[in-house]
């Protein structure tokens, strides 16, 4: 469980990202951040695993203060996905996959079976991508391989920040579906930010509409079309037919 | 790398490869005291040099080292003072007007000498020993025709005729010279022009001028029949040669005074002039002329000496093959312990100046003043900090290799897209893993194109090493230059710019191997 209290980000040239954000996110679930650009976002999922220090307010895990926490032990523990898999262009796919067993210490053999299972998961056939470049790969490829790489220690917790916004609408829709498929079974807590409402009605068990840095409204995709808390919200839910 | 470390992997590289070249010199008994003989990058310093050299290992059992071609005065005086050499050959006018900086001449030549000896002993502990005979000072010249058709001997009787002067423009403008020459001789009404050395030498041949300066050892006197008028009013200032040495090797190596005794007024200015001649004009080697001589004063020299140049450019080069080879060797020693030193220096620095923008302005903006001091320049300062040979050399090309190597590494560092360190740090990577495994991989083709740059720019910059006795192919550069031989340039910058190349070839290759493949692939 992701809980975060009252928190707020002041950057240092004095830009407010974050007006004491509060919301929670249930082991196991879903939760969609989305809003328009600049609207805190981002912001919000660096601070949960500690790429960013709040000014005010908590962040805790499963209760635990995460300021008390090492950060290093902490990223280890969440799988971190960005858009276009954000993949190291000088390691190969499997390479890539293999980044954090190896800064753990896993022995080879373990390392390779991790990863390519892990491929497989993610719909790429080891036996020909594995030895890939980064290069070698379509959009889509990559941001598989981003996704496993981010399963590879196998963290309870998901943070993915606009993970298939670069790709092309048919590709992306085909990853949702997959990604759905793997969240049944996988069963992570999941923080998702996108910008595309449609994305968050498919993925999402909760949304979070956040703007300006304040927090709109959060509830189910069905709580929020069906009572907007605002005009806004309306507006914002309405650029989506939102079929989940 | 330390200096004697440095001198050590020189020496044993000189020797193997020397010993291959079957032209090494004579390998040091056990017991034979190591004497450094000096010479400024002059032909006639060059044999005088050869001279002591030889009677030092025929007479005084020493085991000669050769360090020629320094610079000039004041390279060859801070070499003798910080002990890099033990001796060189010094005019007594230049120490009393360059070395001590007096500008009054005391009366004639014994005068000069004494006090030239008696300042040196007390100031720097350093003798003149007994002068070889000779004072190359400047004279006037006329072709031995025109001063025998008009009866002139003396400078006295000059003024007796109209003639016209084609004088050297520094004589014009020294006090010492013309301006001066006037006065004592009464040379009012002479008609001057200014013109080049080496021309006024054809000029005198062809009957444009009748009278030029010049220096009464220069083998030109010789090749162009000229006849060398008598100072009788004693104007110039005296510039006899005689060693210069170390007190200290005077009591180091017991029979060095004698053995340099042997050579006491012994070379007169005609003989100076024949010796530079065989040199410049006839192409022998210094040291072939000098052991030559020897036997002409009933002196043994155990030197095998090396024979003529071959006149050719082609044949030059065979004949110099091995000689090319060591000294390629040392040219690679050089350059490859300095641009060493400047990379284990710089990439360090560069990757903390890569983190700290104070400091990288610092470190570049050092560096980046080092590279704007022309390399002889630099070269120069690092004598007072190192003396002369291999360490002040090795010094001045880790400098100029310091900057293409620190402002790679930080360009390199800083070009890694932020968004890929941003995720090695959201996957949980210490700053330790994300420098190995993701910033120096990426920036690695960039921070190998620096080294590269700077092992080029030090072979090229190398080849001055050999103005202050670090060897190398500026060898037959600068000796080349001093005695105008462009075969002999070139046989040392030919093999340098080859070996530019290929170690920018081989750099390539290295930076090629260490680009990662993916970013091959794109």
């Amino acid at each position: 469980m992701i809980e975060l209290e009252g928190v707020r980000k002041v950057y240092r040239d004095g830009f407010v990202a974050l007006h004491g954000l509060t919301l929670r996110v249930e082991a196991g679930t879903t939760l969609a951040l989305v809003g328009p650009s600049g609207c805190g976002k981002t912001t919000t999922i660096k601070l949960i695993n500690r790429l960013l220090e709040p000014s005010q307010g908590r962040v805790r895990v499963d209760g635990r203060d995460l300021a008390t926490l090492d950060p290093i032990a902490l990223r280890r523990g969440m799988g971190w996905v960005v858009q276009e898999g954000g993949l190291f262009p000088h390691l190969s796919a499997q390479d890539n996959v293999e980044v954090l067993p190896r800064l753990l210490g896993w022995p080879a053999g373990r390392r390779a079976a991790r990863a390519h299972a892990l491929l497989a998961l993610v719909g790429l056939d080891p036996a020909v991508h594995a030895a890939r470049y980064p290069a070698q790969l379509s959009g889509g490829q990559r941001q598989r391989v981003g996704l496993a790489r981010a399963l590879a220690a196998d963290p309870p917790i998901l943070l993915m920040d606009e993970p298939f916004g670069a790709l092309d609408p048919l590709t992306r829709r085909r990853l949702q579906e997959e990604f759905r498929g793997l969240q049944a079974r996988l069963n992570k807590t999941v923080v998702l930010v996108t910008h595309d409402v449609d994305e968050a009605c498919r993925l999402a068990d909760r949304i979070a509409v956040l703007d300006a840095g304040r927090l709109l409204q959060i509830g189910t995709p069905a709580a929020l079309r069906a009572a907007p808390a605002s005009d806004f919200v309306a507006a914002f839910l309405a650029e989506s037919p939102c079929h989940p | 790398m330390t200096a004697p470390r440095a001198r050590a992997l020189l020496a044993a590289l000189a020797i193997a490869l020397g010993t291959a070249a079957g032209r090494a010199q004579p390998p040091p008994a056990d017991a034979a005291p190591r004497v450094v003989v000096g010479a400024k990058k002059f032909t006639e310093n060059a044999i005088l040099a050869e001279l002591m050299a030889q009677v030092l290992e025929t007479y005084a059992g020493a085991a000669v080292e050769r360090t020629f071609n320094l610079a000039g005065t004041q390279v060859a005086f801070d070499g003798l003072r910080s002990g890099a050499i033990d001796l060189y050959a010094e005019y007594t006018g230049t120490g009393l007007r360059n070395i001590l900086g007096d500008s009054e001449t005391p009366g004639g030549a014994a005068a000069v000498y004494a006090l030239v000896s008696e300042t040196f002993r007390r100031r720097f502990a350093l003798e003149w020993l007994a002068p070889f005979g000779f004072d190359n000072t400047y004279v006037l010249l006329l072709t031995a025709e025109r001063a025998d058709a008009l009866g002139i001997t003396r400078l006295s009787d000059l003024a007796a005729h109209p003639l016209r002067y084609g004088m050297s423009h520094e004589f014009l403008a020294r006090p010492d010279g013309m301006p001066g020459l006037r006065r004592v001789y009464r040379l009012d009404e002479a008609t001057t022009v200014g013109m080049e050395h080496d021309l006024a030498f054809q000029a005198l041949a062809d009957g444009a001028i009748d009278v030029s300066d010049g220096y009464s050892t220069d083998a030109k006197i010789v090749a162009f029949d000229l006849r060398v008028l008598a100072d009788d009013r004693h104007f110039f200032p005296p510039y006899q040669a005689a060693p210069l040495a170390r007190a200290d090797l005077l009591t180091r190596v017991p029979d060095a005074a004698a053995a340099l005794r042997l050579l006491a007024g012994r070379i007169d200015a005609e003989a100076m002039r024949r010796l530079n001649f065989a040199v410049e004009a006839e192409r022998r080697a210094p040291a072939a002329v000098a052991a030559d001589f020897l036997r002409e004063l009933g002196l043994s020299s155990r030197t095998v000496a090396p024979p003529a140049r071959a006149e050719t450019f082609w044949g030059l080069l065979w004949q110099r093959r091995w000689v090319t080879l060591q000294l390629t060797g040392q040219h690679l020693l050089l350059t490859g312990v300095a641009v060493l030193a400047a990379t284990l220096i710089g990439l360090p620095l560069g990757i903390a100046a890569s983190r700290r923008p104070a400091l990288a302005t610092l470190a570049l903006s050092g560096a980046g003043i080092a590279q704007t001091i022309p390399s002889i320049a630099l070269l120069a300062f690092m004598l007072p900090l190192f003396g002369i040979g291999v360490r002040p050399a090795i010094a001045a090309l880790f400098l100029y290799g310091l900057l293409p190597i620190l402002r790679n590494t930080v360009a390199g560092l800083r070009g890694v897209d932020a968004q890929l360190i941003e995720v090695g740090r959201g996957l949980g990577m210490r700053a330790r893993d994300l420098l190995w495994r993701v910033e120096l991989p990426l920036a690695a083709p960039v921070m190998l194109a620096g080294i590269r740059t700077a092992a080029v720019i030090s072979v090229g910059t190398a080849t001055l090493a050999a103005f202050v006795g670090a060897g190398g192919l500026g060898d037959p550069i600068v000796t080349g230059l001093s005695i105008t031989d462009t075969n002999l340039v070139l046989c040392g910058a030919l093999p340098a710019a080859l070996l530019a190349m290929a170690v920018d070839g081989a750099l390539y290759g290295v930076e090629r191997l260490a680009t990662p493949r993916g970013l091959q692939a794109r």
